[in-house]
């Protein structure tokens, strides 16, 4: 099956990237928008769904300073 | 004293490392692929963009087959530097505490750094007199840095517990903070005081062709240690 991982920095870790998008975006004359975070998607095909943590856990995501979502299906 | 210096497809700073550890002792390459860290007294992990960066910078190298070989290095004690990418390596594989994140500037920063030597009593600053300015006031060595992904982070409460053990052993100098790490943190080793990383590059200062040799003293104090643990299994074998 096609399973979807995505990661996330941690909130209240400094986020230059989406800070950059953050700005940049006014610019573009797009208003009202905050709180922009930028991460990164892994997709796979897998066997065995319940390896996925395990996955993110070891390798996918740096537990220490990201969230990880898993969208299986 | 045999160094061993780590060498994954994407280092480039391995060279220098070789160099800079032969102005110390003997020093050989280590390949990523071979569970064989082949009897060296120490171990370099080096600086670069080792799997490209791939992922999270060092996120794949702490998989290599060597990394198991120097991950029970460590575990029996044996000397563990890394510089750089090295860093990144050692904390993807939680031989130290923390985490590289990208450079607060999110840029590419290469530039001459002054760094305060905190701790000078460990197994990597022993030799590390550096430019004394006064008593009680930390040496001061001047090394390149050149990396996007150097801004040192850990949470709040193991930043506090590293300040408290002493594991804190370098900060940039006022001014010199080029990628915003937290509490200016530049260096740090293990509790057992056995690993240790750092930013920037100490092969890249070791001739003075380059402008300062302050890095050199790393190489050097990591020799001391090697010799004087020698001397005590010695002198603890002949009793």
């Amino acid at each position: 099956m096609r399973a979807r991982v995505l990661i996330r920095p941690k909130a209240g870790i400094l986020d230059p990237q989406g800070e950059a998008v953050q700005r940049a975006l006014p610019a573009l004359g797009f208003t009202g928008v905050a709180n922009v975070h930028v991460g990164r998607l892994v997709e796979l095909d897998v066997q065995d769904a319940s390896q996925l943590e395990s996955m993110c856990e070891k390798l996918l995501a740096n537990p220490l300073v990201e969230d990880y979502e898993i969208v299986a299906g | 004293m045999r160094f061993g210096v780590l060498q994954f497809p994407g280092s480039c700073d391995e060279v220098d490392a070789l160099h800079a550890a032969r102005r110390v002792g003997d020093a050989e390459l280590l390949w990523h692929g071979e569970r064989d860290l082949k009897g060296v007294d120490a171990v370099i992990v080096p600086g670069g963009f080792s799997y490209g960066d791939y992922l999270r910078a060092g996120a794949i190298a702490r998989f290599a087959p060597v990394m198991e070989a120097v991950s029970e290095f460590a575990q029996a004690g044996g000397l563990v530097l890394g510089i750089c990418n090295g860093f990144q390596v050692l904390c993807e594989a939680r031989l130290l505490p923390g985490a590289l994140l990208g450079n607060a500037n999110r840029r590419f920063t290469f530039r001459q750094v002054e760094l305060d030597v905190v701790q000078a009593d460990t197994a990597f600053t022993r030799a590390c007199a550096g430019r004394v300015r006064a008593a009680d006031v930390p040496a001061r060595l001047s090394i390149p840095a050149k990396h996007s992904w150097g801004r040192y982070y850990a949470d709040e409460r193991t930043l506090d517990e590293l300040e408290a053990a002493g594991q804190i052993v370098l900060r940039y100098a006022p001014g010199h903070n080029i990628n915003a790490s937290l509490r200016d943190i530049a260096g740090v080793r293990n509790a057992r005081g056995n690993v240790f990383g750092l930013m920037p590059h100490p092969e890249h200062a070791v001739d003075p062709l380059t402008g300062s040799t302050d890095g050199l003293c790393i190489f050097a104090s990591m020799r001391l240690a090697v010799e004087s643990w020698a001397r005590d299994t010695r002198t603890t074998l002949s009793d």
